[in-house]
């Protein structure tokens, strides 16, 4: 990549930490107290509670929001720090190989997920499911 | 008048430490949670990936985070969140805002006076559901 162009990145990538940096507060805070500071805390927390939640397409597009915003971010501040201390060029190479592979990953695997869940499986015991799969 | 001696003392950077004032701190705490954080994250999508598998595979691997010391994990974790949030909001004023440089130790003092109002508010709460055993 020239030079130009490197640095024309870098700056979208400086306005993205910000962008993104601001609105993850908001949806991190949310996040930690509908599912944290609930009744019961993180104890209350299991299938029924979280398939639950995402049979709501509310909560689908917030927490798909929420997981591509955090994987970018983080993603980008490991680069940074890559960038910083590591000099050797074949070290830096694998070392941004496996984050960009990471990121790829949950990326992918964790949209698949929260469009795909099936809140009732069949077969599964109701007392492990949200209450509303016994209503029939 | 100062002698040769102390102007150089004065003007000496110590050892690594970047002149160890509040915006070094800031700058080395943003980086310390931030790599938390991440690591964090990565093992978080997937464990909620197993969501997909099914709920007793999904229930066991949770129940693994309901010991005491993943609880005390925990805390470390949203200590390291609040952090990373405040002061990012505080680089944010920085970089965006004509009088954020002229404030930027304040801003620093005020970033630990919300971390530390946000974790009394969450802490005790948080352990005594760890401790209580919930279920």
């Amino acid at each position: 990549m020239n030079l130009t162009k490197r640095l024309k990145l870098d700056r979208l990538a400086w306005v993205f930490m910000r962008v993104s940096g601001f609105f993850l507060v908001f949806l991190i805070f949310t996040h930690l107290i509908v599912n944290v500071m609930q009744d019961g805390g993180v104890h209350a927390i299991d299938f029924a509670f979280v398939a639950g939640k995402l049979a709501d397409p509310m909560w689908q597009w917030f927490d798909v929001t929420l997981l591509w915003l955090a994987v970018l971010h983080g993603t980008n501040g490991m680069r940074t720090i890559v960038d910083d201390y590591v000099y050797r060029a074949k070290l830096k190479k694998v070392l941004l190989g496996g984050l960009y592979g990471s990121t790829a990953l949950l990326l992918v695997l964790g949209t698949l997920v929260l469009f795909t869940l099936d809140p009732c499986p069949a077969g599964s015991p109701a007392d492990l499911l949200p209450s509303f799969c016994s209503v029939s | 008048m100062s002698t040769t001696a102390e102007r150089e003392s004065k003007t000496k950077i110590a050892g690594t430490l970047y002149r160890g004032h509040e915006g070094m701190w800031s700058w080395v705490l943003h980086r310390i949670t931030g790599i938390a954080i991440y690591f964090f994250l990565l093992v978080h999508v997937l464990d909620t990936a197993t969501l997909r598998i099914s709920p007793e595979v999904y229930n066991g691997v949770i129940g693994a985070y309901k010991t005491p010391i993943m609880g005390i994990g925990e805390a470390g974790l949203v200590a390291a969140i609040v952090f990373h949030a405040m002061n990012g909001l505080r680089v944010i004023l920085v970089d965006s805002t004509s009088w954020g440089t002229k404030y930027q130790r304040h801003m620093f003092y005020v970033v630990l006076g919300l971390w530390t109002a946000l974790m009394i508010a969450f802490v005790p709460r948080h352990l005594m559901n760890v401790f209580s055993g919930g279920h």
